[in-house]
């Protein structure tokens, strides 16, 4: 009985021991995480990158959302932090300065293309020719009638706009921890509010106005686009932000709506038609390139042709493919080293 | 009251009594019933999901190694004079031309050589074959040169988005606009499928390939089953001697105070102690204070332990406490030293208890997944970790992970699979585990 104690106290102190071993060995894995929308992208590229560069290992993408991953990025320097963070926003002032504060002085910009932000719903209801106004008298707290504020009265679409459809009010939106939802308060909600024909109001007033939402109709989706989906299964009358790549492929189940009058898809979004889109990045951190191996060739074949080019493989994935002069640009900058500070996203 | 006077009054109150014991009955007999019906539903739902993902649509295609677009040089061969670092870096390159050939150009011949008359552009061909093909073709190659010029059977996975129309996952009658596959592709895998081309075959890649996002239909579960199988070891190898070790001296040496009473009753309270909490725990100590690798088995492993100890603990101790009195009487009055009598007639009474504790603990901690999200297992991993060091996924963390894909129509069912997957990993551990108390019982 003893001898296997014995075994079993060595084998614990085995474990003990390799505890202490893990803190010296190196990484030779590149290790990314951030925005769950830019993480299919990322994912396959790393995938095709590991079949193209056989003396580079698959790097491991995680998600964790925009801010998450940039939380992890501006963590500091050295293993046991991420080297590229993905983000479906560009990057604060804030966040920059945390990084600097923790040492992080090289944050390497890099765009990868476009998505389109749509509205969904079930593809049995009615069709939604939707306005950004439409969507801020559905969703904020407060909005005027007869030019004074007063609490939402609308509880059916038909009751904003008689053009919308007989149909409850019912939303699904990325909660704050999403890039989406910043992209979303910009470019719907703020121009939106511009056409609601609100009262004269101070700056931290209309802030108020615009950022403050019904928690009756509004449910705020912290996970990923799949539970958004799951609540439009469970409710059919709810109406989902989704990403274009997300909706394109579950397009039997989901119905789009337009968005003033165009049709999200590669082509409206590309050529700058459709109103609610946005760039995608990732950030590098500078100092661990050639600590980490392979991370300045996984960025020139993630802007390679073959991956983030026209006709490329994530395209059919559903990325929007940025001009081939933009990438250029972008890998030029990349190559040159330029920093991003403080001052670039004030 | 005479005895008849009484035995009338019992009478009278025997037929609500027997009515109350059966009633009792019922609701006993109504719970198990409810109980069973609940979990053949779960499990009919999941094995009607998940069954049809392994079995997927595969190509028998006939391969040509066309000259024309396999352009590449023949494989360096080592000559004397070059040093084995020189000839490795030789190799690579020539692998590097291997992997730059248009190897999609190869499979569309070998698509329109199987369907001469489709209809179907080269894009719409290479829609229904999935993107990993062309680098098993390029590793079929690596591996053999000799087959340049040479014509033969390929085995290919068809793509997700085939197999979905194939499979009917994805309802047949919606139009054109609400379909993933164009109309040319999706009459050319009916016909192939028609012509026996592509057969519904088993998919063994699910416990052979690890994930993947740009190939989905090839996504399997080996690199998240590997991982757990790390993890598991770990909490073996660290929760039961310590478990074991901490439950003897509690239960056998240590004097009965009030610290051992305060001990007792915080190893009762870790028990509760939700999951996530220690994933919180984990994530702070682990890999902020000792710096282990994100997403590591061994850093799973070790918060996963921090959860099954107290499971051992107590179930140790409670089946060293069930040991006869009388059978450490007798060894100490045979002379026996207190740790003799312990390890060598106490303990080995208890095997079964704790194996069965061991495993109970074991099963609680493969299929936990909260405290790993914590700790960075959720990220994708496309490669079976070499060591617990090593990035890797696990297998309930896998399942969230797909269930979470934007593939809906093809991973739901992958999602359903990979339960039926983990559920058998646990029955077995379980069947084991009753195999091995049994066995153990009848020697004691």
């Amino acid at each position: 009985m003893t001898r296997y104690f014995l075994a079993a106290t060595v084998a614990t102190a085995a474990v003990a021991a390799s505890l202490g071993a893990a803190q010296a060995q190196s990484r030779d894995i590149i290790q990314i995480a951030g925005s769950s929308t830019v993480l299919p992208f990322s994912s396959i590229v790393a995938e095709e990158f590991g079949q193209a560069f056989p003396e580079f290992k698959t790097p491991i993408v995680g998600s964790g959302g925009t801010g998450g991953g940039l939380r992890q990025f501006c963590a500091g320097v050295g293993e046991n932090t991420i080297d590229i963070a993905n983000a479906s926003r560009r990057i604060r002032a804030g966040e920059v300065e945390a990084c600097n504060t923790a040492g992080v002085n090289k944050i390497l910009e890099v765009q990868i293309g476009y998505d389109g932000i749509v509205f969904a719903s079930s593809a049995q209801r009615a069709d939604f020719a939707i306005e950004p106004v439409h969507v801020f008298k559905a969703i904020a707290a407060q909005v005027a009638v007869d030019g004074k504020l007063v609490d939402n009265p609308y509880k059916k679409w038909n009751e904003i706009d008689a053009s919308l459809p007989d149909q409850p009010i019912a939303l699904a939106i990325p909660a704050s921890n999403h890039g989406t939802r910043e992209v979303f308060q910009e470019r719907v909600i703020a121009e939106g509010a511009k056409a609601a024909d609100l009262p004269e109001l101070s700056k931290e007033e209309l802030e108020k106005v615009t950022t403050s939402f019904r928690q009756d109709v509004v449910v705020e989706i912290a996970g990923d686009y799949t539970e958004t989906l799951a609540r439009l299964q469970s409710n059919q009358d709810t109406i989902g932000v989704f990403g274009l790549s997300f909706y394109d492929q579950n397009r039997d189940t989901l119905k789009v709506a337009t968005v003033s009058g165009v049709t999200p898809s590669l082509e409206t979004v590309a050529a700058g038609e459709y109103p609610v889109s946005r760039p995608l990045f990732f950030y590098v951190k500078g100092e661990h390139i050639d600590v980490v191996p392979g991370i300045a060739e996984f960025v020139e074949f993630y802007l390679s042709d073959q991956m983030a080019g026209l006709g490329g493989t994530l395209e059919a994935a559903g990325l929007i493919p940025a001009p081939a002069e933009e990438i250029a640009e972008v890998l030029a900058n990349f190559q040159e080293g330029k920093v991003i500070t403080v001052d670039d996203v004030k | 009251m005479t005895s008849n006077e009484r035995l009338a009054l019992v009478r009278a109150g025997l037929s609500a009594r027997h009515r109350r014991e059966k009633r009792f009955r019922f609701y006993g007999i109504a719970a198990i019933v409810l109980a069973l019906g609940f979990v053949a539903m779960l499990f009919a739902m999941i094995l009607s999901r998940g069954l049809p993902a392994f079995t997927q649509a595969t190509f028998s295609l006939d391969v040509h190694f066309d000259p024309a677009i396999v352009k590449v040089d023949k494989k360096p061969v080592r000559s004397s004079e070059q040093s084995p670092a020189e000839y490795a870096k030789e190799i690579s390159a020539w692998e590097r031309k291997v992997t730059m050939v248009n190897w999609n150009k190869v499979i569309e011949a070998a698509v329109r050589n199987a369907a001469p008359e489709t209809t179907a552009n080269s894009r719409e061909i290479l829609s229904i074959v999935e993107t990993n093909a062309r680098f098993e073709l390029r590793d079929m190659f690596v591996a053999d040169p000799a087959l340049l010029g040479k014509t033969v059977p390929v085995r290919m996975l068809a793509s997700a988005n085939a197999d979905n129309w194939l499979k009917g996952n994805i309802d047949r009658s919606l139009p054109d606009a609400q379909q993933q596959l164009r109309d040319p592709a999706r009459a050319l895998a009916d016909q192939l499928m028609a012509e026996g081309k592509i057969r519904n075959a088993f998919a063994w890649h699910i416990f052979t390939n690890v994930d993947s996002r740009s190939a989905p239909a090839s996504a399997g579960l080996a690199g998240a089953f590997v991982g757990s199988l790390y993890m598991i070891l770990v909490v073996i190898v660290l929760a039961v001697p310590i478990g074991v070790m901490s439950a003897v001296y509690l239960e056998e040496f240590a004097p009965k105070n009030r610290f051992t009473d305060l001990i007792e009753v915080n190893i009762n309270n870790l028990a509760a102690v939700p999951s996530i909490v220690f994933g919180l725990l984990g994530a702070a100590v682990f890999i902020n204070y000792f710096r282990l690798p994100l997403s590591a088995p061994l850093a799973g492993g070790l918060v996963l332990t921090l959860m099954t100890l107290p499971t051992v603990i107590i179930a140790t101790r409670s089946a060293l406490r069930a040991v006869p009195p009388s059978l450490r009487q007798a060894a100490l009055g045979l002379g026996a030293s207190k740790t003799q009598t312990v390890f060598h007639h106490v303990l080995p009474v208890t095997y079964p208890g704790i194996l069965t504790a061991t495993i109970i603990g074991v099963a609680q901690a493969l299929g936990e997944t909260a405290p790993l999200l914590l700790i960075g297992m959720n990220a994708f991993v496309a490669q079976v970790p070499a060591t617990p060091l090593d990035q890797s996924s696990a297998l309930p963390v896998q399942i969230f992970l797909w269930q979470g894909n934007e593939n809906r129509n093809f991973f739901e069912a992958r999602t359903s699979a990979a339960i039926i997957v983990l559920l058998g990993l646990m029955l077995t551990l379980n069947a084991i585990a009753i195999f091995l108390r049994s066995k153990l019982e009848k020697r004691a």
